[in-house]
This record gives C-alpha cells, structure tokens and sequence, in this order.
C-alpha cells in the first residue's frame, strides 16, 4: 500500500499524463524498456525488424505505462555496454533488450542482470549465457544459438549427405553455429573455415570450397555477409546444394540475395505461414503498418515485447521481481510460433522448422516444407545452475 | 589442382587489391595535392553503389547504372568540396577528420532515408557472367577478371594523366608547392574540385562494381575505408604508384593469409585450434605487414617528397 502511495505520488510530480497513465491500469510507474539495437551499419535491416516487430507489439497491446527507449549501438560491443550503462544508472530502466550480435550480448548482459536488470534477449543466445553463464534475470525468447544450426546438421544426415563443408564467422555465435551443426550431424566434413566478421568478399573461400569438392554446404553469415556469399557463390558457377540458418534467407534480404536463393533449404523457428492465430494476426498487422513482410527477427521482437507485458500483467507490475521472473518464465503468451515453453535455463523449448526459398508472385519468400527438430530445447540445460 | 587452386587465389587476391587500389588512389592523390584526410571517402564508394543500383534497376542496364554511380560519386565529391572541404584545407588533420567523420553521418543518414533500410539488389551483367577456365581444372568469373582489367586500365590512366598531361603536371606541382602554383596563374580551387572529383568518382567507380559482388546497404564503404588507408600509409601517402603496389600487396596478403594461414597451422595442431587461430592471424596479417613495411620505411615504400 505504502509503495502504491508512493507511486502514486511520483506519478502526480511526473504531471498529469503520468498520473492518468498510472490510474488507468492500475501501475503504478510506467515500465522502462531500454532497447539497444544495431539500427546503423552493416547488420542494421536485423536490428530495424527487431525494433518494429517490438513496438507493433506494445502499440496493439494500448499499453500507455510502457516506455521504450531505443538506441543505436552501431554493433559495437563498446558502444553498447556504455548504451547500457547510460539506460541503468540515468534512465533507470526496468528490462534491456535488443541486441543482435553474441559479441556485444557477452559485453552487456553479464554485468547488467547482476545489478538486477532483467535481459530480454530478442536474438542473440550465446552458449555462454545459455550454460555456466546463465541467470535468473535472463531470457532469450528467439533460441539458443546453436538450434538452428542443428536443426539443419540433423536434416542435412537425415538426408543423406555425406561430406558436407561449413563455414561461419569467427566470433562467438559464428563458433556455436558450427559446434551445433557437428553436434546433429555426426558424418565426415568436406572442411571447416571461420571466416572475418563483416566480411563481404568471398571469392578466396568459394574456391576452397570448389578445391575440397563437398556434396553440401552449410553456412552461417548473417546481414550482409550472407548476401555477399550467396550472390558469389551464384556466380562462380558452382552447384553444390546449399544449406543454412534461416539468417540469410529471410525476408528482409532475400530480396538483395535475388534469384540465386532460390529452392535453398533453411532451418527457422518462425515462418510466415506457421499456421495460428496469433502469427496471422501478427503478419498482417506487420504489413499494414510497415509496408513490408515480416522477418523472422520481426517475430522475435514481437515475441519478446508480449512476453514482457503478459509476464507485467500476471505479475500486476514490476515492484515485486520475484513474481514478475516467476510470470516470465511461465511465458503464458500468445507466441507467433505457437507453442513456447522456456527450458530450465530460460531458453525456448520449441518446434524448428525447414524451410525452403520460393516465388510467390514476384516476391521471394519462404515455405515450411517439414520439421527439423519438434520440441527442441538447447544442449547447455545440464550445465545451468540458477 | 593445388596449382590450379593456387593461380585463382592469386587471381583473387590481385581482384582484391586492384579494387582497393581504385578507393586509395583517390585518398592518396587528395591527401597528396591538398594535405587533406578525407574519412568521407567511404560515402562516395557507398553512394557510387547506391546509384549504379538504383539507376540499373531503373533502366534495365548495369552499364547504365555504372555510368550513372561513376557521374553521381564525382558530382557529389565536387559538391562537398564545394560547400565543405574547401574550408578545411588551412585547417589541422583534427578539424579535417571531425568534419569529415561528419559527412559519414550525413550520408549514411541521408542514403538510409532515400533507399530505405533494406539491402539493394545489384547483379552483374550477363555480358560478363560466364567463367573463363583455368589451367589445371576449375573456372574463374569473367567479372572479376573485367574487375581486375578495369582497375590496371584506370592505374596506367592515372599514370598518363599524372605524367603526361598539363592537369597531371599541375597535380604534382600541387603537390610539391601549392603557394607557388598559386602565384603563377593556375587557378588552384578549380584544380583542387577537379582533383577531389576524380577520387571521388573512381570511388564511385569501385563501389558500382563491388557492388554486384556484395550488397549494397548502408555502411558498406567504411571497411574499405580503413583497407585504404592502410595502403596509402604503406604506399606512401600521397604516391599513386605507391597506393597501387600497396594495394596488390594488402590485397595478396590478406587473400592468401585467409586461406593458407588455417593450412600451415593444421600441419601441427588439430584442425579446429588451427582453424581458430588461424583465422586470427589472418585477420591481423595486413596489420603486421603494414607494421613491418613501416619499420623499414617509415615513409612507406614510395615516399613522396622524400
């Protein structure tokens, strides 16, 4: 009672609007968000659907007590942690989220839930965090680095191919790829090659790749770099079936990529024609006020904005933690994948699709085409200890 | 096959290098005849990509679309000239590298606001999508050989110009003694816009034709930017023969580093701590070249006023 009235009064000397807000629903301050994202530079198409997907969510929900501060981290770990440090001690924000890249999620999640900021994460899911890294104020609502990529290495076996050559970008989500690939795919390898982040000429790898004459290719380069390789590989003339995360073939470049995706197989936890109400609902209310088909980083910020506020309502505001972690990790929401549990170390337990590259019209998109891994929680539950 | 693997390599690394080659004579000649760093150069080679895409899915034509990033790179370079870097010249590198780091912000700003977010679509043209086979097995893409062809035409054109033409000749006075010029007759603002637009139209030029290899969004010109910059300071800044060794040199270095560094360290480690480590190395290998081509010559190698 007593903190009610306190809110209520710091609500008054925030002005009337303040007041109204906390009245109407019963909060008692508005909920701080900081979202930290990569909206410059070279992975910024990633960060902007995460943004939108974001705030489609918090606007349909007509929540008038959420704030959401947004701010360009330009994917630099440095520029991030200070992004975060600004948010906590002047904002005083209540949850971050945001970050796309593994690198700059390591410099910035770590430190800022040990001073009890909840993390929201939105995409990046370094094993780090995942395993002996991981914590109670964590939740990674898209997946655990490694699924997509054994989700792919497991229908790349099952499939029957025997020598297949991978590559990724050496940082960390670019290790956990591979790890994850070899952890569903058992067989021999053509090669293994870690490639420059930022990358985008890949002339010197695409002929390794012709010289190690794999019957499969399996790669991990998301934003530009995937664009990059895709467009060369098209070019130099080789045609070695290739196989991938749903990163460089999603709606957002697949344009850019052009014909050269096409037919290529994907492994994504989100497709636009996931068959639901929620993910219906979800795309078409993404179109209309974007102009543009969702990306499956749409449906992540989507996903992590209405787990926050369902976990808000059930929890009745933020004051207390406990209740509000123990709302979070019930994830009682409607997910745009359907069915969304999280496994003990606040990572996602869900179905992983493949996917594959077609027309339709004149729009390159995606179609599910099966199920790579049903219920597929992440390898690093056993070593988390909360 | 190891040969083989090894002339498309080198053809690789040479395509690399004469592409770097085209954003560092532009740099080099600008901070040779004017004294100015320019961090906006990325921009122009952003811009150069922007409009040859743009113009090419408008009209249907690559060749178009190049012509057009070719023209829009050197009108823009003229028009900062014109309304910024002008101001700059008396000014210390500090002052130049604030202002100029400004402009980044303003292109990139404006570049996303015109085309948006999303990466454009760039593809080469079919005249030049074949393969060329190569000895020993294996096929190398005619567009890189064009690249390559494009880049040595454009060097021994800067060597002309440079050498046998009264611009040229008044690039290098420029160079030597810019008051003096000045003092004899030669209208030294007009040469500084001609000379500005040049750099920025073979920036232009390059990002029209990487373009077509790679996407073209928002941010794509400042990893060039700094590849470039280490040529220039191993070429020796100001020297455009410099700036074109350099860059085959880096560009080499950096290709064969990429692919036979991992090699050489799996001869004794397991292969994934050779991958890793050798991927490291890499990354860094055009860091110690530099390096160690600065400690032999701290000029680097073709000093310009020495």
């Amino acid at each position: 009672m007593n903190k009610a009235l306190g809110g209520m009064a710091r609500g008054m000397a925030l002005g009337a609007a303040g007041l109204l807000a906390g009245l109407g629903t019963a909060q008692a301050e508005p909920m701080k968000i900081g979202m930290i994202t990569t909206l410059s530079g070279g992975g910024s198409s990633l960060g902007i659907d995460v943004r939108d997907g974001f705030l489609l969510a918090v606007k349909q929900s007509g929540a008038k007590d959420v704030e959401v501060m947004v701010e360009d981290d330009a994917r630099k770990p440095d520029l991030a942690k200070q992004i975060a440090d600004k948010f906590i001690q002047r904002d005083k924000v209540d949850i971050l989220t945001g970050i796309i890249w593994s690198n700059l999620a390591m410099a910035v999640v770590p430190a800022s839930v040990r001073q009890g900021i909840f993390y929201i994460s939105p995409n990046a899911g370094p094993s780090a965090l995942a395993g002996k890294g991981c914590h109670e104020n964590y939740f990674n609502v898209a997946w655990q680095n490694d699924n997509l990529h054994e989700a792919m290495g497991g229908y790349v076996q099952a499939n029957g191919f025997k020598k297949p050559f991978i590559l990724a970008p050496n940082y960390p989500a670019g290790q956990d790829a591979l790890t994850g690939f070899k952890r569903y795919y058992t067989g021999e390898l053509a090669g293994e090659i870690y490639t420059k982040l930022g990358q985008t000429d890949y002339a010197a790898e695409i002929a390794q790749i012709r010289a190690a004459d794999p019957d499969s290719i399996f790669f991990f380069l998301p934003g530009g770099m995937g664009i990059a390789f895709m467009k060369q590989y098209a070019q130099s003339g080789l045609e070695t079936p290739v196989f991938g995360p749903a990163f460089s073939f999603d709606q957002g470049i697949l344009k850019a990529v052009g014909d050269a995706a096409l037919g290529v197989k994907n492994t994504s936890q989100w497709s636009k024609d996931i068959d639901n109400p929620a993910n219906k609902a979800f795309v078409e209310a993404f179109q209309a006020e974007y102009g543009r088909l969702p990306s499956l980083y749409a449906s992540q910020g989507y996903d992590a904005a209405n787990l926050i506020l369902a976990a808000r309502d059930k929890a009745g505001g933020l004051e207390d933690k406990a209740a509000f972690r123990a709302a979070l990790k019930e994830a009682d929401f409607e997910s745009v994948r359907g069915a969304f549990a999280f496994a003990d170390n606040n990572h996602p337990v869900q179905d992983i699709y493949v996917r594959e590259v077609v027309k339709e019209g004149d729009v390159l998109t995606n179609r599910i085409v099966g199920v790579g891994l049903a219920g597929h929680a992440n390898a690093y539950v056993a070593d988390c200890k909360m | 096959m190891f040969f083989a693997f090894l002339i498309e390599q080198l053809l690789n690394g040479l395509q690399f290098g004469v592409m770097l080659f085209l954003m560092a004579a532009g740099l080099t000649l600008v901070f040779g005849v004017m004294g100015l760093i320019n961090l906006a150069h990325g921009s122009l080679f952003m811009l150069g990509a922007f409009f040859c895409s743009w113009i090419a899915e408008a009209s249907g034509s690559f060749w178009i679309g190049l012509g057009g990033g070719f023209l829009a790179a050197a009108a823009a370079g003229a028009l900062i000239e014109f309304a910024v870097i002008r101001r700059l010249y008396d000014r210390d590198h500090l002052d130049q590298v604030l202002a100029t780091f400004a402009l980044i912000l303003i292109f990139s700003e404006v570049t996303r606001w015109v085309f948006g977010d999303q990466p454009l679509y760039l593809d080469i043209p079919p005249l030049l999508s074949g393969f060329l086979p190569l000895p020993g097995g294996g096929g190398y893409p005619v567009y890189r050989l064009a690249i390559i062809v494009v880049g040595l035409l454009t060097a021994y054109g800067l060597y002309l110009l440079i050498t046998r033409t009264r611009l040229g000749m008044r690039i290098r006075a420029g160079e030597s003694d810019r008051e003096m010029i000045g003092a004899l007759g030669v209208d030294i603002r007009k040469l500084y816009t001609a000379v500005f637009a040049l750099g920025a139209a073979l920036a232009g030029l390059a990002g029209g034709m990487v373009g077509a290899l790679q996407s073209v969004q928002v941010g794509m010109g400042e990893p060039v930017l700094i590849l470039a910059f280490v040529v220039i300071v191993i070429g020796g800044i100001g020297s455009v023969k410099g700036a074109l060794v350099a860059s085959i040199l880096v560009g080499l270095t950096d290709t064969l580093g990429r692919i036979f560094l991992p090699q050489a360290f799996a001869l004794v480690l397991p292969v994934a701590e050779a991958t890793a480590a050798g991927s490291a190395l890499a990354s860094v290998a055009i860091y110690l070249l530099m390096a160690a081509i600065l400690a032999w010559r701290p000029k680097g190698l073709f000093p310009v006023n020495a």
